[in-house]
């Protein structure tokens, strides 16, 4: 094959040390979907500790908090929605036989394992894991002494670094593949929106994680030799690490944004039968909303101490940068608007993504005026703020996308009505969790209080702190159904070719593709998008399909699905 | 069937591998270079913005080599027209040279290391230490960090060097120029920064 490598034999190279991009894409989602387990239970017990409290120390509480954040973040979102979809679906969405660089891509998903066992490993050091928030803020984190450890913040610090090195291979890999291993005929502006969006978001994050990595350095030689690169009394400034950190951190939201929104827009075109709205206008907005995330990240630091005169055009890229999402969420409501709707359970994940993400960007505003943000900095409105985005983000779109692209994974399709019940218990339990916690917020409830009962005015919130973890309870509870979906389907009904009549190229292949993915090269000969055609014939035609001379009939669908 | 499909596939590969016009490993390259740029992007600007709160470094800064700084300047642009001459000797299929060429680079980039490492001795002697002041935790942290970079690229162009005079990979020998270039670059931007500002 032309990727250079011929289909392995041996168990250890086709399943473990496998440089095929499907195998290496499995890889990813099903260690992000084992670290989701562990953060989730995080999750469960800082919200018991919350709404019971007692059981647990102070120290154990910022460590759980800590940790969900740390692997929610950069050890489910990353690997599953930019790693693992993006292995799986780049190179079969362009008509690839594989990854430009398959070797790097190998080395890739094991130098993240490498940093996932740094990571589980740090539980175990004296001191326990990290507890110094998510975002490791000097002073705290940049003494051993504040916190009471020094191994744990040291291997937190060590795992992220080794993560960000395999995400920089990950993401040259997919830029590269998708520049130069389109099919023939395949033009940028006949891409499908996914791959759009995963070469920007991956851009993104090349060009945003290196200051960080330089101050990571930093943060450890302050830690280890005791420099003071952050430490005021040796003139070192504890806010260089703040702008070095979000300078990464805020692009990072929209690099797990941006592949989510193009899962959204596959998923909604093949379910709603209709061409997207606005392709062309939807990439434009894609790229500016990459250009813009560099310069907004000092809306995380107003209450930081910043020159007022920074707050305030910081506040306007904020809002600015609100548009191209917004244009994408029109996009969607008009591209369903008039079409043929088909509620699987992928349509539903998506179209709940809708609804919540949109009280998210909303809530943003609010945090993205420097004037308002002031009043609620740091209280369980942000809390509240930033999981309406990210679990939307993190869990919807995967969940979409996992129940559309089974087939392209395992061959076989996943029960629908487990994904209902799937859906329906995640959608009311996510509300359940967060909607109370805006209300807490505007109480001026801080966000990092181990026992909100020692403080009066806060006692008559006690209540929805328990709501919220019977919210947490219920939500993962109803995983359960879908971890079972998950691994019974692989021995479930066998998946057509194309069984959701969708028009990209991935569609064109067996389920699941073979090495090398196609039977013969394909040729792209329109838009990835061509559905409510006129006529008698069917709706859709496929991208790989030559225009016929007659009026479609429906022989194009049959030999289609055995080309 | 299948078999005519896939002698298709086999020669069709070539053509649709480029869709840029540019090699696939140039693409990956230059991305990677993005990155690093990024990476030392970030410490200097760090640096700049202390430096310029800070002027009393300005002393502390007058305690480096500024001779040995420049001599190792003066050997890494040697050593970069040096690979760019493997580079034009490798097109020309002249691969014993081109890797000979290759093989200088490689000790250019070793004497560097030995200036440095007599630069580390006579500071930390002298009592500068990383940890006695921000500006030698910076100068130690930068430099130490684009001395890495260049025994990075010394083992880089070392290992094309033996593949290229056995005729493999001819077409890495600009990767890994390209990539010694910019760690040229990088020392560029280090010298006047850490060494000749007062």
């Amino acid at each position: 094959m032309s990727t250079g490598h011929a289909e392995p034999q041996s168990f250890l190279r086709k399943y473990i040390f496998s440089v095929d991009h499907k195998v290496i894409a499995k890889q990813y989602m099903i260690t992000g979907l084992i670290m989701a387990l562990a953060g989730g239970f995080l999750a469960y017990v800082l919200r018991a500790q919350l709404a019971w409290p007692g059981d647990l120390e102070p120290h154990a509480y910022n460590t759980a908090v800590t940790m969900h954040g740390t692997i929610m973040v950069f050890w489910v979102a990353m690997p599953v929605l930019v790693a693992g979809f993006g292995n799986l679906l780049v190179p079969l969405m362009i008509g690839a036989d594989d990854m430009a660089f398959p070797r790097l891509n190998m080395i890739s998903y094991w130098t993240f394992f490498l940093s996932s066992l740094v990571l589980i490993a740090s539980f175990l050091v004296p001191g326990g894991a990290a507890g110094g928030g998510w975002t490791a803020y000097p002073p705290l984190s940049a003494d051993a002494q504040y916190l009471g450890q020094f191994w744990g913040v040291n291997l937190w610090i060590l795992a992220v670094a080794l993560e960000f090195v395999a995400f920089l291979m990950g993401g040259i890999n997919i830029i590269t593949t998708a520049m130069n291993m389109r099919a023939r005929g395949m033009s940028m502006w006949d891409v499908p929106l996914l791959v759009w969006e995963l070469v920007v978001a991956s851009i993104v994050f090349l060009l945003s994680v290196g200051p960080l990595i330089a101050g990571a350095v930093m943060l450890l030689a302050d830690r280890t030799i005791g420099t003071g690169f952050y430490a005021p009394e040796a003139g070192g400034d504890p806010l260089l690490f703040q702008h070095l950190f979000w300078f990464f951190g805020h692009p990072e939201v929209y690099v797990l944004l941006l592949p989510a929104m193009g899962i959204l827009g596959e998923i909604i075109c093949a379910c709603s039968r209709k061409t997207l709205f606005g392709y062309r206008m939807i990439v434009w907005s894609v790229i500016i909303a990459g250009l813009l995330s560099f310069v907004v990240w000092a809306h995380h630091q107003f209450v930081s101490g910043i020159d007022p005169r920074l707050a305030t055009p910081f506040s306007i890229t904020t809002i600015l940068i609100s548009v191209p999402f917004a244009v994408h969420i029109f996009a969607f409501i008009a591209t369903l608007y008039g079409g043929s709707i088909r509620f699987t359970s992928a349509m539903l994940f998506a179209l709940g993504f809708l609804a919540l993400f949109l009280i998210g960007g909303v809530t943003g505003i609010v945090n993205g005026s420097a004037a308002a943000d002031i009043y609620v900095h740091d209280t369980y409105f942000v809390v509240a703020h930033f999981h309406y985005t990210l679990v939307p983000i993190t869990f919807f779109a995967t969940f979409a996308g996992v129940y559309h692209w089974y087939p392209k994974m395992f061959g076989s399709m996943m029960n629908e009505t487990l994904g209902y019940i799937h859906f329906l218990g995640t959608f009311v339990f996510f509300n359940l969790i967060f909607i109370p916690q805006f209300t807490l917020g505007i109480m001026g409830h801080h966000r990092r209080i181990s026992d909100p009962r020692i403080y009066e005015y806060l006692q008559e919130g006690q209540f929805l702190q328990v709501l919220s973890t019977i919210g947490v309870i219920g939500l993962l509870v109803f995983q359960l159904p879908f971890i079972y979906n998950f691994f019974a389907s692989m021995r479930g009904k066998p998946a057509a070719r194309n069984p959701w009549n969708a028009t990209t190229f991935e569609w064109n292949t067996a389920s699941p593709p073979p090495h090398g993915n196609f039977d013969a090269p394909l040729v792209a000969h329109r838009g990835p998008y061509e559905y409510s055609l006129p006529g008698d014939g069917p709706d859709w035609m496929p991208q790989w399909l030559p225009t016929p001379e007659q009026p479609v009939t429906s022989d194009a669908t049959v030999a289609s699905e055995d080309a | 069937m299948r078999e005519v499909a896939m002698a298709v596939h086999e020669s069709t590969t070539v053509q649709y591998a480029d869709d840029t016009g540019v090699p696939t490993g140039r693409v990956g390259l230059w991305w990677f270079l993005a990155s690093e740029i990024l990476i030392f992007g970030g410490l200097i600007v760090s640096y700049i913005l202390l430096r310029l709160n800070h002027p009393e470094w300005a002393v502390e800064a007058s305690h480096t080599i500024n001779a040995a700084g420049a001599l190792n300047t003066v050997v890494l642009l040697t050593s970069s027209l040096l690979i760019v001459l493997a580079h034009d000797a490798a097109s020309k299929q002249q691969l014993d040279r081109a890797a000979k060429l290759m093989n200088f680079t490689v000790l250019l980039g070793l004497v560097f290391l030995g200036v440095k490492a007599f630069e580390y001795t006579h500071e930390i002697q002298a009592g500068f230490t990383p940890v006695s002041s921000l500006f030698w935790s910076f100068y130690f942290l930068m430099t130490g960090l684009h001395g890495l970079h260049v025994i990075a690229g010394m083992i880089a162009i070392f290992v094309t060097a033996r593949h290229v005079k056995r005729g493999e990979n001819i077409h890495r020998v600009e990767y890994v120029g390209i990539y010694w270039h910019l760690v040229d670059i990088v020392w560029i931007f280090l010298f006047p920064l850490l060494y000749l500002g007062t």
